[in-house]
C-alpha cells in the first residue's frame, strides 16, 4: 500500500470568486504551520510598504499583479502537512476568466473542496468549478460553506445554502462527503472546532481531510502500456513508455495496437538494472524476442484482453478556446501517446458548463467554456478505455495549430 | 498506480515520464546544472530516463563566481557521467567589468545568468531547456507548468498560461522561442534529500556542516550566506529541515531584496 504518511495527497480547492478559497488556503496554512515564519513576515512586510491590511490570502497570492487586484490569476500548488498527513494543495483561480488554469489544477487532483460564501450561496463559478468536478471525474469532494461570521454564524444560512447546493450537485452527480459550516477569516471550523456553532457537531475541515482515500490501483487490470519512444543506445533497441495499468513478466506475449504485431518480452529494462515484472505506473524499457516493427504511439496491450480500437471516438469535450470548434474542422487527438488527426463529425448535447442549460440538443459548433457529447472521426484507429477503468487511455486533448483547445472523457457503454 | 511504489518512486517516474517526453518532442534540447542538490538529482534522472546516457548536452552556466568545491565536483561528475558539457559564461560582459555580487543583485544574475544563457542558446539553437526548480522553492514557481513557454524576449507570460491537462506535455506554437521543461515541480526540499540518500547521490560537500556552518542552498559565492549548522549526513539535513521554520532560499539575497527582484529576474527570463 502506497504510505499514507510519505505520500501527498493532491487537493484543489475550487468555487466562486471571492468567497474565500485563497483566505482558507493561507489560514490552513498558518493553523498548521506549514508556513515559515519567514514568509509569513515577508507578506506581512509588503502589506505594511503598499499600506494593505495583511490577509492570509495574500500568503497564496504570490504574484504581483495578484495581490494588486486582489484575484488569483493562475493554479498554485503548495505543499502543507497535519500529523496524519502531507497534502499539496492546488489553488484554482475562482474568475470565470481563468478557467481554463482551474482546469489545468483540478486535473492534477485526487479530491476537492469546493467552496461557497454563506451570505451569497451558489453562484455561476460555483456551479461551473463542481460541473468541471464531475466531469474530471473527481469524486471526493468536501463542501464548506465560509464567511459564516458574516451571517452571525446562524444554523439558517448553513442550512439553506447546504439544501440548494444538494439539489445541484445531486443533477451532477456529486455527492459530497462533508458538508462544513467554517469561517476561514476567523479560524472557525478550520483547525479547531468552533466556538461560534454549536449546532455543528460534525468534523472539522482537516479532520474531515483525512477521510479522502487514496486513488485506486490499476495493478490489477488488463496490461497496458502506450509507447512513448524508441531508444536504441549499446546497440540494443529499447522501446520505452510508462505502463497505464496492469503487470507486465519477462516471457509475456504482448500485441502492440493498432498494427496488431505481437511479440514476447524478452527483458524488462531499467538504468543498470533487469526486472522480472513491472507494474502500472512504471517507467520501464522492454526489448522483445522477435524484431517487429512499433512506433511511438503504438499500445502494448495483454494479448488475451485487449482495448478497443476505433476510428470513432465519442467523448464528454469541454472546450477552453476563444475561438469556437466548428463541425469538420481538422484537429489533433492526444490521447497518452497517441496523436491522430480527427475532425468533429457531430455536436450534441451543447450545455453552458455554469447553467447546465442545454444550449442546442444538435449543434455544429462549441464555444469556450461549453460541454457537448462530440464525435469525433480520426484519420487512424484510435485505442480507447472507459476513463473509470483505465484513465490514462479514458482522457484526451485536442489540439489546433499548436495550442490546447480542448479536454475530453471517454464513457464506453 | 503500482502496489509496490512508494512516494519517491512516484515522484521519480513522473519526472522520468516528463523527461522523455520532453527529449521526443524536442531534438535541440538541453538540460542547466547548477552542480547544486537539485539539477544533480534532475542529472540522475536523466541518466535513468535513458538507460544511463544522456543524449543531449548539459549546460552549466558558469559566472565565474563560484565556490572552488563546485567546480571540482562538475569537473569529476562530467567525466565519470560521460556528460556532454557545456559551460556558457558571459565573456563580453566580464570584460565590461560586470561582477558577481556587485550592484543592485539584479544586474548581475542578468547579465552573467540569464544573458549567458541567452546566448548559449542562440549558438546551439536549443529549442527547449530542462531545468530543475522546484514549486515549494518560491511561491512564483509554484505557478509554474511542467512544459512552459517562453517568448521571443525569454519573457514569461506568467498571466497567459496555456492550459496543461493530466499528463498532456505540450510544446505551443508561435511566439515562443523555447519552451522551459520543469521534472522537478512536485519535489520537495525533503524529497530531493530523500531521493539523494536513497540513490546514493553525490553531492558537493558545501552542503554538510564544517565548522558548525552548512550552506543550504547554494548561489553564487558573494550571494549565498551559509546557516548554522551541525547537519553532517543526509539524515541530519533531512531532519534539520523537517523542524526549520525558515526557508531553503532564506541566505540567497537575490530573493530577498526590493519584494520582487526575483518576479521581475523570472519574468525576464532567469531560472
Amino acid at each position: 500500500m502506497r504510505n499514507q504518511k510519505e505520500s501527498k495527497f493532491k487537493i484543489v480547492f475550487v468555487g466562486h470568486v471571492d468567497h474565500g478559497k485563497s483566505t482558507l488556503i493561507g489560514r490552513l496554512l498558518c493553523d498548521t504551520k506549514s508556513i515559515t515564519e519567514e514568509k509569513i513576515s515577508e507578506v506581512k512586510t509588503i502589506c505594511k510598504q503598499q499600506g494593505k491590511q495583511f490577509e492570509y490570502a495574500y500568503l497564496m497570492d504570490h504574484m504581483i499583479e495578484e495581490r494588486d487586484q486582489n484575484i488569483t490569476i493562475d493554479t498554485a500548488q503548495i505543499f502543507f502537512k497535519t500529523d496524519a498527513r502531507e497534502y499539496v494543495i492546488i489553488d484554482a483561480p475562482g474568475h470565470v476568466e481563468f478557467t481554463k488554469n482551474m482546469i489545468t489544477g483540478a486535473s492534477q487532483a485526487e479530491a476537492a473542496i469546493l467552496i461557497v460564501d454563506a451570505n451569497e450561496g451558489i453562484q455561476e463559478q460555483t456551479k461551473r468549478h463542481a460541473k468541471f468536478l464531475s466531469l474530471l471525474g473527481l469524486e471526493q469532494v468536501i463542501v464548506v460553506i465560509n464567511k459564516m461570521d458574516k451571517v452571525k454564524y446562524k444554523e439558517e444560512n448553513y442550512i439553506k445554502v447546504k439544501k440548494e447546493l444538494l439539489e445541484f450537485l445531486k443533477k451532477i452527480k456529486i455527492t459530497p462527503t462533508f458538508i462544513i459550516p467554517i469561517s476561514a477569516f476567523k479560524g472557525d471550523n478550520i483547525a479547531k472546532k468552533s466556538d461560534n456553532m454549536d449546532w455543528y457537531e460534525d468534523k472539522t475541515v482537516l479532520e474531515a481531510l483525512e477521510t479522502f482515500k487514496e486513488t485506486k490501483n490499476l495493478s490489477n487490470k488488463p496490461f497496458r502500456m502506450p509507447i512513448q519512444d524508441l531508444y536504441k543506445f549499446d546497440e540494443i533497441r529499447i522501446i520505452a513508455g510508462q505502463i497505464a495499468s496492469g503487470t507486465i513478466k519477462k516471457g509475456d506475449e504482448v500485441t502492440f495496437l493498432p498494427k496488431g504485431n505481437k511479440s514476447s518480452i524478452k527483458t524488462i529494462e531499467k538504468m543498470n538494472q533487469q526486472l522480472e515484472s513491472a507494474s502500472a505506473g512504471e517507467n520501464i524499457g522492454i526489448t522483445l524476442i522477435d524484431p517487429i516493427f512499433v512506433d511511438r504511439g503504438d499500445i502494448a496491450t495483454q494479448s488475451d484482453n485487449k482495448p478497443k480500437s476505433t476510428d470513432e471516438v465519442v467523448g464528454n469535450l469541454f472546450w477552453m478556446s476563444k475561438e469556437p470548434l466548428s463541425i469538420k474542422e481538422n484537429l489533433t487527438l492526444q490521447c497518452a501517446t497517441q496523436e491522430i488527426g480527427v475532425f468533429a463529425e457531430s455536436i450534441t448535447n451543447r450545455i453552458n458548463s455554469s447553467s447546465l442549460k442545454i444550449i442546442e440538443d444538435k449543434s455544429n459548433e462549441l464555444k469556450e467554456m461549453e460541454i457537448a457529447t462530440v464525435k469525433l472521426k480520426a484519420d487512424n484507429p484510435v485505442i480507447i478505455e472507459d476513463f473509470n477503468n483505465i484513465p490514462e487511455l479514458g482522457r484526451f486533448i485536442l489540439i489546433r495549430n499548436g495550442a490546447v483547445v480542448a479536454g475530453g472523457i471517454i464513457t464506453l457503454n | 498506480m503500482s502496489n509496490n511504489m512508494n512516494h519517491l518512486d512516484e515522484l521519480e517516474n513522473k519526472s522520468v515520464y516528463i523527461i522523455r517526453e520532453a527529449y521526443n518532442q524536442f531534438k535541440k534540447i538541453a538540460v542547466l546544472w547548477s552542480i547544486g542538490k537539485d539539477s544533480t538529482t534532475l542529472i540522475q534522472l536523466c541518466r535513468k530516463s535513458f538507460f544511463g546516457h544522456i543524449p543531449f548536452p548539459v549546460i552549466h552556466i558558469d559566472t565565474g563566481a563560484k565556490f572552488e568545491e563546485m567546480y571540482e565536483f562538475r569537473d569529476k561528475y562530467a567525466k565519470e557521467w560521460k556528460l556532454n558539457l557545456i559551460i556558457a559564461m558571459n565573456k563580453e560582459a566580464m570584460a565590461r567589468g560586470v561582477k558577481c555580487g556587485e550592484g543592485d543583485g539584479f544586474t548581475c544574475c542578468n547579465e552573467l545568468k540569464t544573458n549567458a544563457l541567452k546566448q548559449c542558446m542562440a549558438k546551439h539553437d536549443f529549442k527547449a531547456l530542462i531545468l530543475g526548480i522546484r514549486r515549494d522553492e518560491h511561491g512564483i514557481r509554484a505557478k509554474e507548468r511542467v512544459f512552459s513557454p517562453r517568448d521571443q524576449k525569454f519573457n514569461w507570460d506568467y498571466k497567459n498560461q496555456p492550459p496543461e491537462l493530466w499528463n498532456q506535455y505540450r510544446s505551443i506554437s508561435d511566439d515562443q522561442t523555447h519552451v522551459r521543461i520543469h521534472p522537478l515541480l512536485h519535489w520537495t526540499e525533503v524529497d530531493v534529500w530523500k531521493y539523494i540518500k536513497r540513490e546514493n547521490l553525490p553531492i558537493n560537500k558545501l552542503y554538510f556542516a564544517k565548522n558548525g556552518l552548512r550552506y543550504r542552498s547554494l548561489g553564487c559565492k558573494p550571494n549565498t550566506k551559509p546557516i548554522k549548522s551541525d547537519a553532517d549526513t543526509v539524515d541530519k539535513i533531512i531532519e534539520e529541515i523537517k523542524k526549520s521554520k525558515s526557508s531553503e532560499r532564506a541566505g540567497r539575497s537575490q530573493d530577498k531584496e526590493a519584494a520582487y527582484v526575483m518576479q521581475r529576474l523570472r519574468k525576464l527570463g532567469y531560472m
